[in-house]
């Protein structure tokens, strides 16, 4: 016998859920039934810190065909078509495993997609790790993670067309991989994962289980720290080319009406998905291990239920249909094994041929998983690291050691500003032939084929801001990647997302988390743009030492006439650039936008300050003209600005354009340092030939949004007041080979 | 009256493979040409008159590129078809393929940059008089991308020599002015080859993805001519 009292706490059980589960079941659990309560009780599956909080997102709206709740949300893109999207996290795994974390991170949501019946059109991923530098390290875990990412999403032949990498001191410990997938549906083929039915079948399709990833789920739910090496074995194995084959399966049997259910095995394996899929369904189910197909015939019956072996998909059946799924599977040579059957008295019942060994209410697992409402106090750092601002000694000084011309070359060069060519290069961001933009632009643009449409998607957050303060920084990640969107000329649709936090048991990382949250509702509400998907990663603390809170937004847009698209790049010689938005001399406020900028990391090595405001309605008014230009034609390019300020936006375009400009900004009264490098939202830039500035300006007006012409397009230099004057083809090659350089040192 | 073939191509398709619907497309929607998937199971099919074996990743390509797919029930199909004279090309994976299976001479080696690569790249048509890319100019630059992980040809001096005898080299890798020089060969092959076709000239493999540089929306529609002297070719006869 075991010692149930020892062994719920290895688990990751709490004493008082551990009681609740003997309440539950009227009785001690075994240790398979502990194992499942662990498993779907954790952090990972249950969501129990943050269920509270997240059910207050605005989660319906105009395009919504499915909100938060199933494998993905699914929004109406019309013509009887649907998108599918997802973001999840992969942090932990990719901590210890880098290589194999993100490809199992980029696997995981590709079949939360694929368990929707839609066809996987295009991966994004938002990456945080310690700063590069002359840090072994950190260079080994980006560059295992992009190869990671790369091999499993080129091998499945889904392009990779979008993403941020951002590098800073915080994630030295505990890096943040985030994956985000997109598919395409015939609305009429959407599949939900409902067990339903008694009678009807559970069938496994996919690979064979093995013993890796057990207690994967528990992992994710705790704090990396010495030991969490000796958890490389948590961490599973995964093999695209099987995921490519589990996809088409999966496709061909629902266009062939073969199924009625599907669900993807990710974390906790066949436990959390066919509880899930019983829950969902108010049905019980019993599952047979010894149908289940193995690696290592020696497995026990609560390895193979807690399980974490990639590449297996859990389908509903009707008993007839069984023999057409299996012929499906054969003629792709893979596992379809009938494990479990529906049952209609709403229990749990795990099998090993005839011989009962567990017994659980469905409800008890999943509806009846603890919540938490964890204590919050602002944190102490807050009111310190907020009072800090720039003195006017400080750019002075800053000047007496550089000429602008050192200071512009070094803030193109940094790896948070420069291109990230040798990231997506290594990606395939051109299969299946739909991007139409290709990355290094706001966002994603992928076409849809036989019509005039097209969908891009942008991913963001900032953790610096979101450290001087989660509220405002959480509406700005979700500001920002509407901006983006505006940019390509899309109109935003929804949005998914991943909250990366630390410990939610700690009141001031509570606070943060309960702050963004709000933050991320107030930005939804007022640019309408509903919640679909999401996920929550909590425990992202190494050695004791939380992250900043990083909450990453991934939203999709709709753009209507695919021929309209602009990129950010400058095209003609003598057209005209024009700063729209807000801007300090518009709307000057105490802001200065310096606060947790890259300009005050770079040179002061400071994350501090008051986070940039932001005005919504001014944000919204803004993204609606900036889509209105481009459709009307009045633009050549958009652009947004965000880190780095104004100065490296107008660079951004004139190196991707090959292509200089003449900047004049007015530096009355005015700090250039400041103006140049500042971080205030709710800008765009934007060029266009002379002839449009009347209509553009009064377009502008009668928004009432402001408009500023700063300079000319063209040349070979880049040129701002004559103070910053650098041939073009110089900040070309900082800004495409700094990554290189440091990753080949 | 002699009239000319209608095109019918066959496109295989192995587990793993993933550009098959890439090529259907521009078959299919954009030169409006017969068009069908190949499984990798079948062994006989009468209706076509040229092969594409599409990019991908077959089998996992877990082992070298092309390696098991070579063993596949259908390529012994695609043997017969090209000894018999049929048109046989291989795009990315298939180009792999191909000199598995020793239709076409060399062996392919990993990127020389040990990464995969995923960028569009210039080339220069050295050869257009053969049924692949006879609706170019010879010396023309074109621009493609590439998507590999081993896509540094491998040959041998013999066989680079008889290559080129028969000029066999049909695509090689130049920058945007046509020179063809190791700045501008992106994955160390020799000489800069990007394409080849055999003795016969009816089998041609090409590392670069014509078919996803067929409409100016992608940045290129370049790749076109590809395919449509492949239609040319068949329509003749």
């Amino acid at each position: 016998m075991f010692d149930v009292e020892k062994e719920y706490k290895k688990l990751g059980l709490k004493y008082n859920e551990f009681l609740k589960i003997q309440e539950y079941l009227g009785r001690m659990p075994n240790y398979l039934e502990l194992s499942i309560y662990s498993v779907m009780w954790s952090e990972h599956c249950s969501y129990k810190s943050s269920k509270a909080l997240l059910k207050n997102f605005k989660t319906t709206g105009e395009y919504v065909l499915q909100g938060p709740g199933e494998n993905a949300g699914v929004l109406d893109i019309g013509d009887n078509q649907a998108i599918v999207f997802k973001m999840e996290s992969h942090n932990h795994p990719s901590a210890v495993e880098p290589y194999q974390g993100a490809a199992t991170g980029i696997g995981g949501i590709i079949r939360d997609i694929f368990a929707m019946g839609a066809r996987p059109i295009c991966s994004l991923n938002s990456l945080r790790f310690g700063k590069l530098d002359e840090d072994e390290h950190q260079k080994y875990l980006f560059e295992m993670v992009v190869k990671g990412i790369g091999d499993y999403g080129n091998c499945m032949g889904i392009p990779t067309a979008g993403g941020e990498v951002y590098f800073d001191e915080t994630y030295k410990g505990n890096c943040l991989v985030n994956a985000m997938s997109v598919g395409i549906v015939q609305k009429d083929k959407l599949i939900k994962s409902r067990a339903f039915g008694a009678g009807n079948y559970v069938v496994l399709i996919g690979s064979s289980t093995g013993r890796d990833g057990i207690h994967g789920a528990t992992f994710a739910s705790d704090e990396l720290n010495e030991e969490s090496e000796s958890r490389r074995p948590s961490v599973q194995v995964g093999d695209p080319f099987m995921e490519k084959v589990v996809l088409e399966v999966c496709l061909e049997l629902i266009d062939k009406n073969l199924i009625l259910g599907l669900q993807d095995m990710g974390a906790a394996g066949i436990t959390s998905s066919s509880v899930e899929m019983a829950s969902k369904g108010n049905v019980g189910l019993d599952i047979d291990v010894a149908m289940v197909p193995l690696r290592e015939a020696s497995m026990l019956p609560y390895e193979i239920m807690i399980s974490e072996s990639q590449e297996r998909m859990l389908a509903l059946v009707e008993p007839s249909k069984l023999p057409e799924v299996k012929t499906i599977c054969n003629k792709w040579n893979i596992n379809c094994e009938r494990i479990g059957i529906v049952n209609d008295s709403g229990l749990y019942r795990i099998f090993k041929g005839p011989e009962l060994l567990g017994e659980i209410p469905v409800k008890s697992l999943t509806d009846g998983a603890p919540v938490y409402h964890h204590k919050f106090e602002k944190p102490k750092y807050f009111d310190d690291v907020c009072n800090f601002s720039l003195s006017e000694d400080d750019y002075l000084s800053l000047l007496n050691k550089y000429t602008y011309n050192e200071i512009f070359k070094k803030v193109i060069s940094s790896p948070n500003i420069c291109s990230k060519k040798w990231v997506w290069e290594q990606y395939d961001h051109m299969v299946q032939t739909n991007t139409v933009l290709l990355p290094g632009h706001d966002s994603a643009v992928i076409r849809v084929k036989d019509t005039k449409k097209a969908i891009a998607f942008s991913c963001d957050g900032n953790g610096r801001y979101c450290y001087l303060d989660p509220y405002k920084g959480a509406i700005i990640a979700v500001a920002e990647t509407a901006r983006n969107l505006a940019c390509c000329g899309a109109v935003p649709m929804g949005l998914t997302d991943c909250l990366n936090f630390g410990t939610p048991e700690k009141p001031g990382i509570f606070w943060q988390f309960k702050n963004s949250i709000d933050g991320i509702i107030k930005a939804c509400e007022v640019l309408e743009i509903p919640v679909i998907s999401g996920n929550v990663s909590f425990y992202n603390e190494s050695f004791g030492k939380a992250i900043y809170p990083t909450p990453i937004i991934g939203t999709a847009g709709l753009i209507k006439d695919v021929s309209n698209l602009i990129g950010m790049n400058f095209k003609d010689e003598e057209d005209i650039v024009i700063l729209i938005g807000n801007d300090n001399d518009f709307k000057c406020s105490e802001n200065d936008g310096m606060g947790g900028s890259e300009f005050m990391e770079l040179f002061f090595n400071k994350v501090a300050g008051k986070c940039p405001d932001i005005d919504l309605s001014y944000e919204k008014t803004l993204d609606k003209l900036c889509v209105e230009l481009i459709n009307n034609g009045l633009v050549k390019s958009a652009h947004d600005v965000s880190t780095g300020g104004i100065a490296v936006t107008i660079a951004e375009s004139c190196i991707s354009g090959n292509i200089g400009a003449q900047i004049n900004i007015d530096e009355k009264e005015k700090n250039l340092l400041k103006a140049l490098y500042n971080e205030n939202q709710s800008r765009i830039v934007i060029s266009a030939n002379k002839r449009n500035l009347k209509a553009i300006k009064n377009k502008c007006e009668g928004s009432q949004i402001a408009y500023l012409e700063i300079g000319t397009v063209g040349g070979k230099n880049f040129n701002i007041n004559n103070k910053i004057n650098i041939e073009i083809n110089e900040i070309i090659s900082l800004y495409n080979n700094t990554i290189e350089k440091i990753m080949s040192k | 009256m002699l009239k000319g073939r209608k095109p019918y191509f066959g496109i295989l398709v192995f587990p793993g493979t993933n550009c098959e619907m890439d090529c259907y497309y521009v078959l299919n929607n954009l030169l409006k040409v017969n068009c069908k998937y190949i499984w990798h199971q079948e062994t006989k099919d009468d209706d076509i008159n040229a092969i594409i074996i599409p990019g991908g990743f077959s089998y996992g390509d877990y082992l070298r590129s092309g390696a098991i797919a070579k063993f596949s029930p259908v390529m012994s199909f695609v043997r017969d078809f090209a000894q018999n004279g049929g048109l046989v090309i291989g795009i990315c994976n298939g180009f792999q393929i191909l000199l598995e299976e020793n239709l076409l001479p060399g062996a392919m080696l990993r990127n020389n940059t040990l990464k995969f690569i995923c960028k569009y790249v210039n080339l220069k048509v050295e050869d257009a008089d053969n049924p692949f890319t006879s609706n170019y100019n010879k010396g023309e630059i074109i621009k493609m991308p590439i998507r590999h992980n081993e896509g540094n040809y491998y040959i041998d001096e013999n066989g680079l020599k008889k290559l080129k005898e028969n000029n066999q080299i049909l695509l090689r890798y130049c920058d945007e002015n046509g020179n063809v020089n190791t700045d501008a060969n992106p994955n160390g092959s020799v000489e800069n080859i990007a394409g080849i076709c055999n003795e016969s000239r009816n089998v041609f493999g090409l590392m670069p993805h014509p078919e996803a540089s067929c409409e100016k929306i992608l940045g290129s529609d370049d790749g076109l001519n590809i395919f449509k002297s492949m239609i040319d070719f068949i329509s003749k006869f």
